[in-house]
């Protein structure tokens, strides 16, 4: 069989899979996740799994990874095992709610004591029979299914993930901790769907962290919602260290009000293939936005950043830091679009994309992208590919530092840039060690975790 | 100064009508449509050698598997292949008895341009006389040439006198299978210019095609071939800034360079077809494939262009870095106003180690017009040490237009230090306050502000050209305020 018939088979048998779960993903969920799930199939039956083909993952070729013949969890009779995860997530002084998935599927053991009146956090199978009236609102608004073929598919098989709704005025002080465990004896097609409701006034963090805790391989497609009302003031830290085996695609879709502002810092700091979609809509004046990106590529790693920042409305801002060392023979591509709507003047847009590249077989594309239909508004970007600065490493080895030192040093400077943007002390120190651990080469060996492959016994993360 | 360039185009244009097409074959155009046997006539009709035909017949073959693409940021109409005249002889017969029946807008823009009056009459398609001492101007002309041992011809000429040359290099930078617009033109190409510098020559002048007899109406599939052979040097120009009214509505040409060691090749173009009138209707769709091949060590390639006219612009002017050291320069000034439609930009492929290239360029929209810059700066694996910068600006005038930035870089080597910067804004109000303040009116104070921007790209084109291209961009951007 030829490789292109391959591919063709691999969404069909996709389409199959769902029309065989069709009636078992749909069981007692909202009409509007189930009525979409129609709107999506037509669409990903005209786009399937996104090769290179598809010019928005030119650099990433997809078809390889999602795999039919993986393990689906789509009910809760299907999981195996409902104990309590052995996994504990602490950064030093710093106080969480924290809240566990397990392949893709909210853990029903999730406690939180001392969370403020009116906050919800629960699994989204539970909030569409429960909250009817926000699934009406909310759902499948900012991740349109004709957007992506991998949101199509995920609303295709949208059935569970978690759900954070911050009432409006609502002040919460301490990050909402969300880690997302991946743990099965067989290999896993995980499709989760998240959804995240700020409502106005209302101030709150959320990081977000994916981890691997077996080794089987994984192909996680998440989709994850999040609507930012006016006034609000939302920051979302994501960490990723999953091992190499992963295929991630994790497509983070924002609606942003009037005058709101939100803070996306993703760090990728061990993977196997990476597919982050950040998708902005900035829909009412005076909105701010923050995307920082950094990703620390080695062995065969490839981590792709997609964003898209959409202007519609004028007077906004938005800003963006993407930067990337890669080692061994990875890769990594970024793609920076923004899009700045008629009659949105005003608009500030700013973005720039840095990358290291440390050995000859490491590549790197990158596309940063303006597309611009108004005519008062500055906007410009700027990308880089380089290798470290010859004179700094002389100016360091002079001041007698060793080599490996003096390219240590250089290399955590260049990725201070982003994670000095970490509002929240506690963890911008842990991340700030783990990155120079990352370099030191010292993260690989580490016994308590197992995003190196190797199956450790007591699991931490942070 | 002014006066003497002035009249040397005059002199010089005038040469092209005196010598130009009438003597040449009978105005016979043959039937409407693409097939085989429109390729097989149209390669009859100029007495090709075999291997052309085949050539052509290739590129036909190949043509009819493809599709018109749609990847540009364009809007593209479909083109209805079966409704286009693909061979016509050049036009004898002038269009219009006197000036007097020249649409008088026209005349109107000649005059602003400062285009004197039997250049006028020329490109507006009237009949014009003898023009004194054209004869001396194009023999000397010749005569430098000739000692130089340079080839300068018109590509049909080419085919049959350098054989060889033709069969070894036509093709070889832009395969007849490159793309849709490629494989059409290989298949179809009416006539254009070919020029050889031999090994070690520095061509004395400024080569033009506006001193080439027959180069005008080379119809809408022109090619060019252009070989600058070992530690040779020349600079070549094409189009006009005059506007140029054509009935040809689809243009799809290509341009082949080949610089081989040491060898350096500066080519610029002012484009000015006509963009269709302010409600968009009509206009030239121009999709030309252009590309330079630095086979040699140390060579160079410098392409420059100015792009006003044309309703749809489709243009990557492209360097292949093959030889170790060489540099690709791209220099770009892309105005759009009412409806006129630009995709444009270069790809730089670094394939020998320590290759440089640069790219500016500078994108002005107006009216309600979109302007793309689209760029490709690929380094591989085995490029090392090269260098890149590019430079992507645009400045908007009007708040119905769009400017667009498409930038790829694809990086395969870590020794390669590749930049990019691009930035989009509109003339400031404090500026524009400034210029009016000390007596400009709003429409000169853009015209100056507009010229400072792209002063970076007009300061590469040869003298004759810049002084012109100047008043041109002034001309184009006219009503595109308030």
């Amino acid at each position: 069989m030829s490789i292109a018939s391959q591919m063709v088979n691999t969404t069909e048998q996709f389409i199959k899979l769902f029309e065989k779960n069709q009636s078992a993903l749909s069981n007692g969920m909202h009409p509007k996740v189930n009525q979409l799930r129609d709107v999506a199939l037509n669409h990903f039956k005209q786009t399937g799994i996104p090769n290179t083909k598809v010019e928005n993952y030119k650099y990433t070729n997809l078809q390889p990874f999602f795999r039919p013949e993986y393990k689906q969890i789509i009910t809760k009779e299907d999981i195996s095992d409902n104990s309590n995860p052995n996994f504990k997530c602490e950064v030093p002084q710093l106080d969480t709610y924290q809240l566990f998935t397990i392949n893709g599927r909210f853990f029903q053991g999730n406690t939180f004591p001392k969370l403020p009146d009116g906050v919800i956090i629960c699994s989204f199978e539970d909030f569409t029979t429960k909250y009817p009236e926000h699934t009406e609102k909310y759902y499948g608004e900012t991740a349109q299914v004709n957007s992506d073929a991998m949101v199509a598919l995920n609303t295709m098989n949208a059935r569970d993930g978690f759900v954070i709704y911050i009432p409006k005025g609502c002040i919460i002080d301490n990050p909402i901790q969300v880690v997302n465990l991946m743990i099965d004896n067989t290999d896993l097609f995980v499709n989760q769907r998240n959804l995240i409701i700020a409502e106005n006034d209302c101030q709150a963090k959320v990081m977000i962290c994916d981890h691997t805790v077996s080794t089987q391989r994984f192909a996680i497609n998440a989709v994850t919602e999040v609507f930012i009302g006016e006034r609000a003031v939302f920051d979302i830290y994501g960490l990723q260290s999953q091992h190499n085996m992963t295929t991630q695609v994790a497509g983070t879709y924002i609606t942003q009000k009037t005058g709101s502002n939100v803070m996306v810092n993703n760090l990728t700091l061990h993977s196997g293939i990476v597919r982050n979609n950040i998708y902005v809509t900035l829909d009412g004046e005076h909105c701010e936005t923050h995307l920082y990106g950094l990703y620390l590529n080695d062995k065969n790693q490839h981590v792709d950043n997609f964003t898209f920042i959409d202007h519609v409305k004028p007077n906004c801002f938005s800003s963006e830091l993407f930067k990337g060392v890669l080692d061994d023979y990875s890769s990594g591509s970024f793609t920076g679009k923004i899009m700045v709507r008629p009659n949105a003047q005003k608009t500030n847009a700013f973005q720039s994309n840095r990358n290291l590249l440390l050995t000859p077989d490491a590549k790197f594309n990158t596309k940063p992208q303006l597309e611009i239909y108004a005519d008062d508004v500055k906007c410009s970007h700027g990308a880089t590919v380089g290798q470290m600065d010859e004179n700094a490493l002389f100016y360091l080895r002079s001041r007698g530092l060793s080599k490996e030192e003096a390219r240590i040093l250089l290399m955590y400077a260049f990725t201070y840039e982003v994670i000095e943007k970490i509002k929240v002390e506690p963890l911008k120190e842990q991340i700030r060690g783990l990155v120079e651990k990352r370099f030191r080469g010292e993260l690989d060996k580490c016994e308590s975790c197992v995003v190196c492959g190797q199956l450790g016994h007591q699991i931490s993360c942070l | 100064m002014a006066e003497d360039q002035n009249k040397i185009l005059e002199e010089v244009t005038g040469s092209d009508y005196k010598f130009g097409f009438t003597t040449s074959i009978d105005t016979e155009t043959i039937p409407k449509g693409l097939s085989e046997d429109v390729v097989r006539l149209i390669s009859a009709k100029k007495n090709e050698p075999e291997f052309m035909l085949n050539y052509r017949l290739e590129a036909y073959k190949h043509w009819l598997t493809l599709k018109q693409p749609d990847w540009a940021h364009l809007n593209i109409p479909e083109i209805n292949f079966q409704e286009i005249i693909f061979y016509a002889a050049p036009r004898t017969k002038p269009k219009y008895d006197s000036i007097d029946d020249v649409d008088p807008e026209l005349i109107d823009t000649f005059n602003k341009l400062g285009i004197p009056l039997n250049e006028q009459k020329a490109l507006a398609g009237v009949a014009v006389d003898a023009v004194m001492d054209s004869v001396s101007v194009k023999t000397t002309f010749k005569e430098t040439l000739a000692e130089k041992g340079i080839i300068f011809c018109s590509i049909s000429d080419a085919i049959k006198e350098f054989p060889d040359l033709i069969q070894k290099y036509l093709g070889s930078v832009v395969t007849y299978n490159d793309n849709y617009f490629a494989a059409l033109n290989s298949a179809v190409f009416s006539d254009g210019s070919f020029v050889y510098i031999p090994k070690g020559v520095r061509c004395p002048l400024e080569l033009s095609t506006y001193f080439r007899i027959n180069a005008m109406n080379t119809g809408q599939f022109e090619r060019t071939l252009i070989i600058a052979d070992d530690d040779s040097y020349v600079s070549y120009l094409e189009g006009c800034t005059a506007p140029m009214r054509d009935e040809n509505q689809l243009h799809a040409a290509i341009v082949e360079i080949v610089v081989m060691e040491r060898a350096e090749v500066k080519y610029s173009t002012v484009q000015n077809w006509y963009p269709g009138d302010k409600n968009g209707v009509g206009g030239i769709f121009n999709f030309v494939t252009k590309r330079a091949f630095c086979k040699g060590d140390y060579s160079k390639i410098s392409w420059t262009q100015v792009e006003t006219g044309s309703s749809i612009t489709w243009k990557y002017p492209s360097c292949i870095l093959k030889g170790d050291h060489s540099v690709g320069e791209f220099y770009s000034v892309a105005v759009t106003n009412n409806y006129q439609q630009a995709d444009t930009g270069t790809k730089m492929i670094h394939l020998g180690k320590h290759t440089k290239s640069l790219i500016v360029s500078k994108g002005v929209s107006a009216g309600k017009s979109q302007n793309s810059y689209r760029g490709l700066v690929k380094v591989s694996k085995k490029a090392n040490d090269a260098r890149n910068f590019s430079q992507c600006d645009s400045l908007l005038l009007g708040d119905k237009c769009g400017a667009h930035t498409f930038p790829y870089l694809e990086i395969n080597n870590n020794t390669a230090i590749v930049e990019h910067e691009a930035t989009t804004s509109k003339i400031g109000e404090d500026q524009i306050f400034y210029c009016n303040q000390r007596g400009l009116s709003t429409e000169d104070a853009i015209g100056l502000i507009v010229n400072g921007y792209v002063k970076e790209v007009i300061n590469q084109l040869p003298m004759e050209f810049a002084v012109e291209a100047q008043k041109l961009l002034q001309l184009s951007l006219e009503g595109s305020v308030g």
